[in-house]
């Protein structure tokens, strides 16, 4: 073996025992082997004391498989509520964590055990090659370049280099187009009224609705009145109209709507109230309606505060003074919450003569009115 | 040694595999050089293996989910085996899953072990970025890796928001329902971008299954490719190290691919798995059973979201109010600041900094040796800052549970995070870079003036003096001259001959 990087002959290879061999392929790979000795001497009691040492990490391993595949089949898992079954079945998923965790770790133990004891530290150097590819390489490179440059014709036809990069922009325009186009929507054509300024509350052919609370059941019908309120109390209420009646699914589906809920507030007398300007007959004596979607980003705002007057948005903490046209008081949330307009019909139930005059939950570019 | 030669034996099922696929593909040259390749150790190298190996958990368990799981907001009533949640309305997403959490054999187990792999992914990622960034292995010539770093844990961090809102529990609604207001946000095209995520406004009918294909079929594959590539560039470039007796820029010193490296490194990955199980038993994690399906009209108190999206919900609720209105016609909403630019620009600060770097250090050398961090004060402290600002941002994130927990009111306590968003990086700067400055100088110390031994001698004329171990350098020709700091870790504890009373 020379040490120009010449390989040695077929003779010398013929030489050499599996040690040489190896090292002769880390010299070739720029590798130096600093230190390969073995942890014990081969087949000493050293070694096979560190052998039964991993082994026994590996028996536990199979015997962690045999308790996780026992408990994943014999353990009671099947959902119960109540009685004894109950404690046991909470115990399945723990106990498939437990006997998981023992065969793959001491697997992991058996193998790191084994690399520290019996392998051999297997010190070894390494020369990196940093630094730009040797100066024919880099000279051939450039100037296949330039010839292919050359031999395309793009070095010199202007006409050629800016129609091929107008014909590339082009056929990515169109896969842009083809990718995205599918996913755009208007947001401002719908049938019926845009979705982003108008609820449930509007109603499209002029029917009264009403403030429905939820029951629990999603298919009864019941509406407030507003002695139905004590002073203090707050109430989530939904929009129906008497056309939903015989509809159940949207009777169910209006008391998730995201942007409909409304929060009933009836103040104690006697309470402070400061009207927002243009609203001040929104109100219906100490009864106020605000929407319930926090003008911040949107979760609905279902904390109020007796002794602040205060309704509070879990999300971001914003708080709205209620007894201040619900204007935003702390937090990150900026506009007050949207007031819902309130009337009582000849029968004394609570109804909302027309929608929220501005748009309801978070802000967005275009939310004032345009005129 | 044997004086006999060696050579492959001539019958033998492995030769002949080996033999046939040497003639086919010339693999004996390629592959050699491969398993000679040697891998530097130190423990901070495994944050990257061990965001690896979380993937491979995230992979597999993922696989097995998606044959349970039902991508559909279509309204179905609940009618499995969970008593509680009986006979309530929900979408068949979220009923998918209470069957997956209830009624699959050993499907809360998967499901949990995919929750927390995904928790241990992302801080995996964080760490790994942070050695890299400490010791300064983001310098030429590792510049690109850094990038892709970068652009794998955005990927990651929507990638786990997409995992936990596909659910349809209350909680992952309401994440939805908050990212549904930052996109609204954005100025002129914020609707227009709502409506090709949600095609109407919020929530629509559509966004569970499109979030579907893009948390198990979009980003896995992009972050697949990015691993490869990732990985690749390593492996090409060979790996950093700390300075050490015989490490230096022109080598790279440890252990070679097999059989060490590779034992080592299944280790981890056992290791990985196997904590990870060992948490997806006993650690519950996200019960939707308790949660219930998600109803837009409700919320828990106490919503938290996983905890990598903790800072910018901290974005979120630290910034102040602020509804700017644009010639009184248009509105650009707080949430565009807090939710899109103030990410954006940590994002790209974060992305870029390979770059900035190079303006406040004008070295353009390669570098294959890591820097202990305390020898760059300045970049050392620059990261304790970033690190700083996150975890204020974090904490705010979570403050509502803490104020709750801790009995303080939260009013004082978000002030306190608005003022700590200012002054607590900065002072965390000034408190690194002194740090980072005073640990040099006890190296520079050890180096000098040898380290104490905690000996008192009392010589003759009466007066204690410590007992100082020097340090003596060691020439390559058996020479000793005085120790200098070349950037290895200086040991600050004596040798035992020492202890003894030795010298």
């Amino acid at each position: 073996m020379s040490e120009d990087g010449s390989t040695p002959s077929e003779r010398d290879l013929d030489r050499m025992d599996v040690r040489e061999l190896g090292r002769l392929g880390a010299h070739l790979d720029d590798v130096e082997v600093v230190d390969d000795s073995p942890r014990h001497e081969p087949g000493g009691p050293g070694e096979r004391r560190a052998i039964r040492r991993v082994a026994a990490w590996f028996v536990l391993s199979v015997l962690g498989a045999i308790g996780f595949v026992v408990v994943y089949v014999l353990w009671p898992w099947q959902y119960t509520s109540t009685g004894p079954q109950e404690t046991l079945r909470s115990w399945f998923t723990p106990m498939l964590g437990i006997t998981f965790a023992i065969s793959v770790l001491a697997l992991a133990m058996g193998l790191l055990e084994w690399s520290k004891t019996v392998a051999p530290p297997d010190v070894a150097i390494q020369q990196r090659h940093d630094g730009p590819s040797p100066p024919v390489a880099q000279r051939t490179f450039a100037a296949r370049t330039v010839e292919i440059l050359e031999q395309t014709g793009l070095r010199r036809s202007k006409l050629l280099r800016r129609t091929v990069l107008a014909a590339g922009t082009a056929f990515a325009g169109i896969l842009a187009v083809t990718a995205l186009g599918s996913l755009i929507r208007n947001p401002w054509r719908s049938e019926g009224p845009a979705p982003l300024v108008t609820t449930e509350w509007h109603s499209p052919d002029g029917e009264r609705t009403y403030l429905r609370m939820d029951t629990g059941d999603p298919h009864s019908v019941t509406l407030v009145r507003p002695e139905d309120m004590v002073p203090g109390g707050l109430l989530t209420v939904f929009p129906f109209r008497e056309s939903m009646r015989g509809d159940p699914e949207k009777l169910s589906k209006i008391l998730r709507s995201a942007d409909s809920s409304v929060i009933l507030l009836r103040f104690a007398p006697g309470t402070p109230v400061v009207e927002q300007i243009g609203q001040e007959d929104f109100n219906l004596g100490g009864l106020y309606a605000y929407s319930k979607i926090c003008t911040h980003m949107g979760c609905p705002v279902s904390l109020f505060e007796q002794t602040t007057l205060r309704i509070l948005c879990p999300c971001h903490q914003t708080e709205f003074q209620a007894n201040e046209y619900a204007r935003a008081v702390f937090g990150p949330g900026a506009r007050p919450l949207p007031q819902l307009p309130l009337a009582v019909d000849e029968r004394g139930y609570l109804y909302a003569p027309h929608d929220f005059i501005e748009p309801v939950g978070p802000g967005f570019w275009s939310r004032e009115p345009r005129g | 040694m044997t004086s006999r030669g060696y050579r492959p034996r001539r019958y033998s099922l492995t030769a002949g595999a080996a033999r046939g696929a040497e003639r086919r593909f010339q693999l004996a040259g390629l592959a050699r050089h491969q398993i000679n390749k040697v891998f530097p150790w130190h423990f901070s190298f495994l944050w990257g293996e061990l965001a690896l190996y979380s993937f491979v958990v995230l992979l597999g368990s993922g696989i097995l989910l998606t044959l349970f799981y039902v991508p559909s907001m279509d309204e179905v009533i609940y009618q499995g085996s969970y008593a509680p949640t009986y006979g309530l309305e929900a979408s068949r997403a979220w009923v998918s899953v209470m069957q997956i959490s209830v009624d699959v054999h050993g499907g809360l187990f998967l499901r949990q072990l995919h929750h927390w792999a995904a928790l241990i992914f992302l801080a995996a990622i964080m760490l790994h970025m942070a050695r890299i960034f400490f010791t300064g292995a983001y310098r030429a010539p590792r510049e690109i890796n850094w990038f892709i770093g970068v652009a794998m844990l955005v990927v990651a961090i929507f990638e786990g928001y997409l995992g936990y809102s596909m659910l349809d529990d209350l909680l992952s609604g309401t994440g939805v329902r908050i990212f549904s207001g930052i996109l609204l946000s954005i100025p002129v095209i914020g609707t227009w971008l709502h409506w090709m995520v949600f095609e109407s406004a919020y929530p629509g009918e559509i966004y569970i299954e499109r979030f579907f294909i893009a948390h198990v079929l979009l980003l896995p594959g992009i972050l697949l490719a990015l691993i490869a590539v990732h990985l690749a560039v390593v492996w090409y470039q060979k790996h950093t190290h700390f300075k050490g007796p015989r490490a230096r820029e022109s080598n790279v010193v440890g252990n070679r691919t097999l059989p060490v490296f590779a034992m080592h490194s299944i280790t981890m990955l056992l290791i990985t798995t196997g904590v990870l199980g060992l948490l997806a038993g006993v650690a519950q994690i996200n019960p939707i059973f308790h949660w219930g399906p998600y109803n837009p009209t409700q919320v828990s108190n106490g919503s938290q979201p996983d905890w990598y999206a903790l800072w910018l919900i901290g974005s979120l609720k630290l910034f102040p109010p602020t509804d700017i209105s644009v010639g009184g016609e248009y509105t650009i909403p707080g949430g565009f600041f807090s939710g899109v630019m103030i990410p954006l620009v940590l994002i790209l600060l974060l992305f870029a900094w390979p770059l900035i770097d190079r303006l406040r250090d004008p070295d353009r050398e390669l570098h294959n040796v890591l820097d202990r961090p305390r020898d760059a004060p300045q970049r050392t402290a620059i990261g304790a800052m970033a690190l700083a600002l996150f975890g204020v941002l974090t904490l705010a994130g979570t403050d509502d549970v803490s104020a709750t927990v801790l009995s303080i009111p939260l009013e004082p306590l978000r002030w306190v995070e608005r003022g700590a968003v200012f002054v607590l990086p900065p002072l965390v700067y000034l408190v690194t870079r002194r740090l980072c400055e005073r640990l040099q100088r006890s190296d520079r110390e050890a180096l000098s003036g040898g380290i104490a031994t905690g000996i008192l001698e009392r010589p003759v004329d009466g007066a204690y003096r410590s007992v100082q171990q020097p340090f003596v350098g060691v020439d390559a020709d058996g020479g000793e001259h005085d120790p200098e700091y070349d950037g290895a870790r200086v040991p600050k504890t004596p040798t035992p001959q020492r202890l003894r009373g030795e010298s």
